[in-house]
């Protein structure tokens, strides 16, 4: 996993993170990976990472450096050694 | 079951938010691109041979118009020339680190470089500021200084225009925040694409249909270096509320950021609606609607001791300040005040409008463009009411505030 534009600093300010999830019955989806994140891994402000059960518009995710928008987003099934980045947009410069 | 490119066929990276349309990253690459071009010669934003400066803060908009700029300069040959300017506001952590960006910037993309730091303007750095003024109003006045400071470099650097990186988000922002405060006078100029032509350096802003989101991926994918931190005064900022706003609008609807900004350039304001007049500041010669501009007021607040002066009601502020002013020409002790004013004032204001009244002085690079806005200056104060009757006396005055000026001019190296 990697966090960028400003992301980063929500999770330890460290840019990149080998994440090892938990054994679970039925496939890892984002929409699973998200809460687990919350819980696990952000360090702050959880408002600024999740809105819902959905990241906070704004952040951008991308799945083998693909838009998530185009792998089904919430419904997106994670593989092993999937490479997903978190950008957020909402940071200024 | 990877989604297809909808031109190439390749395998899709990006859905675009304005369009829809699923691209792989060359064909993204290659509409991203076109589409700036198309903004850049649709507007005419650039002509042959002009000087452009482009407002380098270091972060992901401005790395990337850097970056384009110079790529659509080179392929489509617009035969301008490129510089980068940056505004120090004095932010310990925040722009001490982003600075260090644009420097390698310039280094990577081959531009000259100068930076211009609130501190030689006005004598203030942010951080003093905020210690002053709390973390209240400090954007205020943050915004206030950047704007005419990304100017005064500018004339410094005797530049023809000044490109921005504010992209299309930003300014569905502007738009969503001058409803809210009934800024008319803002809310009609806040979408035009060109703005400052009557008065300031022009300021073009070739991003103005860009989603920010395509601006971020495209600095991705390309791994562009830009630097992304929160200012660190930042977080009590109005525009933060509209900026979550019209993310959350976005992904509704990602079409409604260019709709408002649609919305924004289709407002007709009544005639009715009293316009503020467009003159120039009378102690600093920059572009203002009132006798004195809001940066000079901030400015004399901070050096008296009185912070808050330029902040809240403007008709409060310019009471004060002509109790000051009255208070000026009766009390001599005021005076060594507003000598050190002037001269934190004069440092700046090389650049002036009114320069190319004593044409003789007036640095060459910037004496044609200065020629054109003190024209359109003159006219303009003859048709304000209030200076109906001033021109000349003005003009005097103006006269011998810039051989000030001009003789710091003459000293100045501007090296790149």
């Amino acid at each position: 996993m990697y966090f960028s534009g400003g992301a980063e600093l929500l999770f330890d300010k460290k840019k990149k993170h080998d994440v090892n999830l938990p054994a679970k019955e039925t496939p890892w989806t984002i929409k699973d990976l998200l809460p687990w994140m919350k819980d696990n891994m952000l360090k702050e402000r959880p408002e600024l990472f999740i809105q819902g059960e959905t990241v906070r518009p704004g952040i951008l995710v991308l799945i083998n450096d693909a838009d998530w928008e185009l792998m089904g987003e919430l419904d997106y099934s994670i593989q092993n050694k999937d490479k997903i980045v978190f950008i957020s947009t909402l940071h200024g410069g | 079951m990877p989604i297809r490119c909808n031109v190439c066929n390749k395998s899709a990276t990006l859905k675009r938010p304005k369009t829809g349309d699923a691209l792989c990253k060359d064909c993204f690459y290659y509409a991203f691109e076109e589409e700036i071009h198309k903004t850049i010669t649709d507007a005419n934003l650039l002509t042959k041979g002009e000087t452009v400066a482009i407002g380098a803060s270091g972060g992901k908009d401005s790395t990337v118009l850097a970056y384009i700029m110079k790529l659509l300069n080179d392929r489509y040959n617009y035969g301008v020339k490129l510089v980068l300017l940056s505004v120090d506001e004095g932010i310990t952590g925040y722009r001490d680190d982003s600075l260090e960006t644009v420097k390698r910037n310039q280094v990577q993309y081959d531009l000259p470089l100068k930076i211009i730091s609130y501190e030689e303007l006005y004598g203030w750095t942010m951080d003093a500021i905020v210690k002053q003024i709390g973390l209240k109003n400090n954007c205020t006045f943050c915004g206030v200084f950047r704007r005419q400071a990304l100017d005064r470099g500018a004339l410094l650097l005797g530049v023809d225009k000044i490109a921005t990186g504010h992209n299309a988000d930003d300014i569905a922002e502007t738009v969503i925040m001058n409803v809210l405060r009934g800024d008319i006078g803002r809310l009609r100029r806040c979408t035009a694409i060109t703005t400052g032509t009557d008065g300031a350096l022009p300021r073009c802003k070739p991003f103005k249909y860009t989603y920010e989101k395509e601006i971020v991926m495209y600095a991705y994918f390309k791994n562009l270096d830009y630097f992304s931190t929160e200012c660190i005064y930042s977080p009590n900022a109005y525009r933060g509320f509209a900026r979550a706003y019209i993310k959350d609008v976005e992904k509704i609807r990602p079409s409604a950021i260019i709709d408002i900004i649609h919305s924004g350039e289709s407002l007709s304001v009544k005639k009715e609606v009293r316009m503020p007049v467009q003159g120039v500041c009378e102690r600093c010669g920059y572009i203002s609607s009132n006798k004195v501009c809001k940066a000079c007021v901030m400015l004399e607040g901070l050096n008296k001791g009185l912070p808050r002066l330029g902040i809240g009601k403007t008709h409060k502020e310019r009471r004060k300040m002509e109790e000051m002013l009255s208070e000026r020409g009766s009390n001599s002790g005021s005076l060594s005040d507003m000598a050190s004013l002037d001269s934190a004032l004069s440092t700046t204001d090389q650049g002036c409008d009114m320069s190319s009244f004593d044409s003789d002085q007036s640095l060459n690079s910037n004496a044609e463009s200065s020629c054109r806005h003190s024209i359109s200056d003159q006219s303009k104060c003859c048709n304000n009411e209030r200076h109906a009757s001033c021109c000349g006396d003005r003009n005097c005055v103006t006269i011998e505030k810039i051989t000030i000026f001009d003789k710091k001019v003459d000293q100045k190296v501007i090296d790149f």
